[in-house]
């Protein structure tokens, strides 16, 4: 089975996060955790589910990742981006953007 | 402009106070997501690919340089320092958090905007002629109805829940400058042989996975009969338009299975029913909105034009702005000025804070405190006395927004795409950055003339791809970006669908293939067309033949 990881966007400001072991939500697809077969994939999607009942996050769902050179990374370009921020917009890339450093009021 | 009164005002309070307690219950748990989706939609609240994306309403594409101002607060506020005009008038933040939105709607509803109706199954909001009071070519503004049908259309209790969104569009020129035919409603002011006021109604146009351009179904309707006559045109969709099928739940596909004879019967059978009932316009409302919208009082402009022809005559990177950008007046002395969002490499119809504000602040000083919005995501100051244009193109110049390329190839419209919606196939803006800068050379965009180019992300078609000259539609291929390009559409008074030219082309090859159609019409042109006149003219063939060889 492709390996999946699960995405899903935060209910209070709406961003892309992804279920991590611990149970936590990162923002960074790098922390979420790895189901490598269906019952993996399940458990993953279980936690999620508790998740959103518990108003964390809204629309959880499995996506394809691959591990490349040791890095998780959404096989579908469309996941990727969500991953990373709009192409047309590097300084807002989840990695770049930093609104506590003086980029808002 | 329009000014609220206590009931347009209350009406959009009460809203805000709502929403603010059904943020409340969604958060406390008492709404689920299934519950709340659709109380944040009909405030206009997505959840996009990265965030959720807020949809403002810019009825008929007016703006207060206020409202303008606010808009640009409220992006630092609230967002991230930036906004997107969109191809309807509207105006879109990216990333408003869904705690900060009952307050982000409070700050709008304190300059009278607001985001009802930009979502959903019901009226959206209606768009107008942006050159609307002050076109040459003018038999009315439309505006005025444009605001009476945006008062009759809000909250209306009978079309809340149709069966699919319905957009209108007005125009009172002849020139056509808000795509009105491929709207479900189209209207078009005009003048009877006795001089009376009416519209050509048009039914059933729009783009989509179904494109059509929308036939006329009633050549002239008297104005007073405008209301009634709408009332009708939505009773008839509301009650037989297709539920079961998404697909195929807009009106377009009404009048296309039922045929247009049988759709305007069904129409006149029940507008005789309840015209000259309540339902239609009175005359002192009309009269009251119409007040709204009187022409400011103008200048004495007389050595205004003698001014200009001097600026132009000394500032040639200005005579380029002003012969490409700005627009004849109808009042002497007066110009249009258009600032195009669609700068070398830009990201088309975006538009930061600080531009924002610099606009605000040039419509205070040189244009009646009002700014314009244009469904091919520009901004038009249109009230600009001749002898200040080269004041206005100065400080445009400082904030980036002097780009002299209104119509020419490199003002495309492109919708969000892949980079923000998370309903798009493909990307559309990097395309636009790439096209624009092959074509950076303004000598040569000049020598290219008129060129309407214009990317969807989809099919659903948001940047307008079927009636561009030039049309560029992203589809998925197995996971890789593919664009299909048609050829021949236009959104103008002689609207038409673009043909598909040929198998979808790789992204890294669209670029190129869009150079070699302007190269292939630039060969064959005659004397004074544009590309679509020389694609008329001559046909798909000469344009494949360049593209994919003559096998």
């Amino acid at each position: 089975m492709t390996q999946k990881v699960i995405s899903a966007n935060r209910l209070a400001d709406g961003l892309v996060v992804y279920l991590a072991a611990d149970g936590s939500w990162s923002k960074f697809i790098t922390g979420g955790a790895i189901a490598d077969d269906d019952a993996g994939a399940d458990a993953l999607l279980e936690t999620a589910r508790t998740a959103e009942e518990d108003r964390l996050i809204v629309d959880p769902y499995l996506i394809d990742v691959a591990e490349i050179d040791g890095e998780v990374r959404p096989t579908k370009y469309r996941e990727f981006i969500r991953a990373t921020g709009p192409s047309v917009r590097p300084d807002l890339s989840k990695q770049n953007y930093a609104p506590d450093a003086g980029v808002q009021e | 402009m329009y000014i609220y009164d206590e009931i347009d005002q209350t009406l959009v309070d009460q809203r805000v106070n709502q929403f603010r307690d059904q943020v409340r219950r969604r958060i406390s748990g008492e709404l689920s997501e299934d519950e709340f989706k659709p109380l944040r939609l009909m405030n206009g609240v997505y959840l996009q690919l990265h965030a959720y994306m807020l949809r403002v309403a810019i009825p008929y594409g007016t703006l207060s340089a206020e409202q303008l101002r606010k808009l640009a607060w409220i992006a630092r506020k609230y967002d991230r320092g930036y906004g997107h005009f969109t191809t309807r008038q509207n105006f879109q933040y990216n990333w408003p958090k869904l705690e900060d939105l009952p307050d982000l709607l409070a700050e709008l509803a304190s300059v009278q905007m607001h985001a009802l109706q930009t979502s959903g199954n019901c009226i959206r909001n209606v768009t107008a002629d942006q050159y609307a009071g002050v076109a040459a070519d003018e038999v009315v503004d439309p505006r005025i109805y444009a605001e009476l049908i945006r008062q009759w259309s809000t909250l209306h209790p009978e079309f809340s829940f149709l069966p699919r969104k319905f957009k209108i569009a007005v125009t009172g020129a002849t020139a056509d400058r808000a795509a009105v035919k491929v709207h479900d409603i189209g209207l078009v002011a005009k003048r009877d042989a006795n001089g009376e006021l009416g519209f050509e109604v048009t039914v059933g146009g729009g783009l989509g996975r179904t494109p059509m351009v929308g036939p006329t179904i009633r050549d002239f309707l008297p104005e007073k009969h405008l209301l009634s006559y709408l009332e009708a045109v939505l009773r008839v969709y509301n009650q037989i338009g297709r539920r079961d099928n998404m697909y195929k739940a807009r009106i377009k596909i009404l009048v296309h299975e039922t045929g247009v004879e049988t759709f305007t019967e069904m129409v006149e059978r029940e507008w005789t029913e309840i015209r000259d009932t309540a339902v239609e316009l009175p005359a002192g409302e009309r009269t009251r909105v119409a007040g709204f919208f009187n022409p400011p009082v103008y200048d004495k402009a007389k050595d205004a034009a003698g001014t200009l022809r001097k600026h132009v005559g000394e500032d040639k990177a200005f005579a380029h702005w002003v012969d490409t950008n700005v627009a004849a007046h109808k009042a002497e002395g007066y110009a249009i000025a258009n600032i195009s969002l669609k700068p070398i490499g830009g990201v088309p119809g975006d538009a930061t804070a600080e531009q924002m504000d610099a606009v605000a602040a040039l419509a205070e000083r040189f244009s009646f405190s009002e700014i314009r919005i244009t469904h091919e995501q520009n901004l038009v100051l249109p009230h600009v006395r001749q002898d200040e244009l080269y004041a206005v193109w100065q400080t445009l110049k400082s904030y980036d927004l002097h780009t002299p390329n209104l119509g020419l190839v490199s003002d495309m419209i492109a919708c969000p795409g892949m980079d923000y919606c998370a309903l798009a196939n493909a990307r559309s803006i990097p395309l636009a950055q790439e096209i624009s800068e092959r074509f950076d050379d303004l000598d040569r965009q000049y020598d290219i003339g008129e060129l309407k180019l214009k990317i969807s992300g989809c099919i659903n078609a948001c940047g307008h791809h079927h009636v561009g000259h030039i049309g560029i539609l992203g589809v998925d291929r197995k996971g890789e970006e593919y664009y299909q390009i048609t050829l021949g559409g236009s959104g103008a008074e002689d609207a038409s669908l673009g043909e598909i030219v040929g198998p979808a082309f790789p992204y890294d090859k669209v670029v190129d293939a869009v150079e070699t159609l302007v190269d292939a019409y630039l060969d064959i042109r005659a004397d004074g067309e544009r590309f679509l006149d020389t694609y008329r003219r001559v046909g798909a063939d000469p344009f494949k033949e360049a593209l994919y060889g003559t096998d």
